[in-house]
């Protein structure tokens, strides 16, 4: 009642100083009806601009490529002959060590603030994860390069390579140059920087969770973690995967942290300590520095390929969050 | 009997720890990166940031071109987006309520939230860099507006959900149509809410940096035209970190920690905004 008596006041309170009613008669009404209508669909024209400027643009490699740019791994401006096999390996290997990464950190993050952190620490926790997610993309870039590439180099990468250099196999996935740039660097920068995205939409998936189940379980002597590992992860397993989803979407797209520390090398390479490129860095790198008009092309049709995998990804992650909100929990 | 027990003990203290490692592991990550950019960036703060325009490698210099052509963008992609943004949001949230269209352009909105910020700087290269010829500013505002107005209709929808129902109605009942209810009733009971989606927004595009190599590209002088090329912080510092020049470097480390400063300062500032008692409604 007390909300409703300082509501209306405050209503009244405003009709009598603000123009407010200068907004009113059938003009403005049917005026701002289509304004808003128009700016709704002018986000359906946005996606469809991105589809139909993206495909005019790289129309000339696609005549030229066809489908073989796909899995052609030839990258060359000289000859002005290209192929994105390179490109999207490097994109998905370094998408997949990511979720790798990512994955059991910020599930551990979301468990910790939903289930196990005392109260005091648990909205600071959850600022922390936020301020993760703040942090712009060339900032991670610029530490990974100058902070984490070197340390990771001497403490990581020449350990490793030296310990698995007389097994077979392994010491051509970990032999290279121990500096630092390379594919498994920018895997680690880019599971660190999609661990708050997916951390935070799992914290909110889990919050879902009814406290009766898990009160069910505690009753009948479950720990901590059977309950997390047989009630919890049960219940919303579905939507955890959206969350991994939208994290590989992000993973997929990401552009200048990879661009910084990734080496940009357009060759196909087995080890994962050497330069390689993803399809976001090569097009950020070279697309000012193209001269020739195929190899703009070439640039945006890689954009293009990226446009339609994001796409994929990110439809199936709403396709699977969508059913726990749909559930009504 | 007892050996289950205390298995299962067993496994949950190691799960709880794994937990507990696997959150001190985050959050050290979080103040690796914070400690360095302090140390980095302090270095090299100093009133001639402000002041001097970026300097030739091997001079000293600061980085008020940079500073000002970010503003420039950030601001004018900011004055588009809102209200194309607020208007979608109310189509979403209103007009469109419960309606098949709607939870299409829900669906499409939400796509272009998480959409790689680098196919928007591909897009505004190939409808206005190309045909009119040259980077300029207002393409790059108009990439970041791309970026910027999915927040904005996110942000308004969800606050306009809050409204409750009676209010609308009780307008309604006084003879108000649907424009006037939404305008000086909807807006004003989300207005908190809404001006807080602008803020989040203004740190989301804030330190963007893809859609900016091929739009706005970068500046080496001072220039407020923004039908040129003009310089930007996000650029600058991608081009000054990757140099071979100490003075830049250090110019790029200072950028960055003024960037995420200004990042952090208006993420918290959204945060204050929403927990204001008047916001509660």
């Amino acid at each position: 009642m007390a909300d409703y008596a300082e509501m209306s006041g405050k209503a009244a309170g405003a009709s009598r100083r603000s123009p407010v009613f200068a907004f009113n008669g059938p003009i403005f009404e049917s005026v701002f009806r289509w304004l808003s209508i128009g700016a709704a669909v002018f986000v359906l024209l946005i996606l469809a601009g991105f589809f139909i400027a993206l495909t005019i643009g790289a129309w000339p490699a696609i005549v030229k490529f066809g489908p073989a740019f796909v899995w052609t791994s030839m990258w060359n401006p000289v000859t002005d002959k290209y192929g994105a096999l390179p490109a999207i390996a490097g994109t998905l290997t370094t998408s997949a060590i990511a979720i790798l990464i990512a994955v059991p950190l910020s599930f551990a993050i979301a468990i910790y603030i939903t289930q196990s952190a005392p109260n005091w620490l648990r909205h600071p926790l959850g600022i922390a994860v936020e301020l993760l997610a703040a942090i712009p993309s060339i900032i991670y870039g610029i530490w990974g390069l100058f902070i984490f590439a070197p340390v990771f180099a001497q403490y990581v990468e020449s350990p490793v390579s030296d310990f698995f250099s007389h097994v077979p196999l392994l010491s051509k996935v970990f032999a290279g140059p121990a500096i630092g740039i390379g594919m498994l660097t920018a895997s680690i920068i880019l599971g660190i920087m999609i661990l708050p995205f997916i951390a935070a939409v799992m914290r909110d998936v889990i919050d879902t969770v009814p406290a009766r189940l898990k009160e069910s379980g505690y009753a009948i002597g479950a720990t901590k973690w059977e309950v997390t590992r047989r009630i919890i992860v049960p219940y919303c397993r579905t939507s955890l995967a959206g969350a991994i989803f939208l994290g590989l979407g992000r993973a997929l797209g990401e552009t200048m942290a990879v661009t910084f520390v990734i080496g940009n090398a357009n060759r196909l390479s087995v080890s994962l300590f050497a330069p390689s490129n993803t399809i976001a860095s090569t097009i950020a790198n070279e697309f000012t520095e193209a001269y020739s008009q195929m190899h703009s092309a070439a640039l945006i049709e890689l954009g293009l390929l990226l446009f339609i995998i994001t796409f994929i990804v990110l439809v199936l992650a709403r396709y699977m969050l969508a059913r726990v909100a749909a559930r009504g929990v | 009997m007892n050996g289950i027990v205390a298995r299962r003990r067993v496994i949950d203290a190691i799960a709880q720890a794994a937990i507990l490692l696997g959150t001190l592991i985050v959050v050290g990550f979080l103040a690796w990166i914070l400690v360095i950019l302090l140390i980095k960036g302090v270095g090299a703060f100093g009133p001639s940031l402000f002041t001097v325009p970026t300097p030739a490698p091997g001079s000293k210099g600061g980085l008020s071109n940079a500073i000002v052509g970010s503003l420039l963008l950030v601001g004018t992609a900011i004055m588009v987006s809102t209200p194309i943004g607020v208007l979608a949001g109310t189509f979403l949230a209103e007009y469109g309520r419960g309606t098949k269209i709607a939870t299409a352009i829900r669906f499409v909105n939400d796509v272009l939230l998480a959409k790689p910020s680098i196919l928007a700087g591909l897009f505004i290269y190939e409808i206005i860099v190309r045909p009119s010829g040259g980077f300029s500013g207002w393409a790059g505002a108009a990439a970041l507006s791309i970026i910027a107005i999915p927040v904005i209709i996110r942000t308004t929808e969800d606050m306009l959900l809050l409204v409750p129902n009676s209010m609308r109605e009780a307008a309604h009942a006084l003879g108000a149509g649907r424009a006037r209810v939404i305008v000086s009733v909807a807006y004003r009971a989300a207005r908190v809410g809404m001006v807080t989606g602008v803020i989040l927004a203004l740190a989301r595009v804030a330190g963007e940096t893809a859609p900016l190599l091929f739009t706005a590209l970068n500046n080496q002088f001072w220039s407020a035209n923004m039908s040129g090329a003009i310089a930007n912080l996000p650029v600058t510092i991608f081009q000054f970190a990757m140099s071979p020049y100490d003075d830049w470097q250090s110019l790029a480390w200072a950028g960055a920690l003024l960037i995420t400063l200004a990042v952090l300062v208006l993420s918290i500032l959204s945060r204050v905004v929403l927990r204001n008692p008047s916001a509660k409604r």
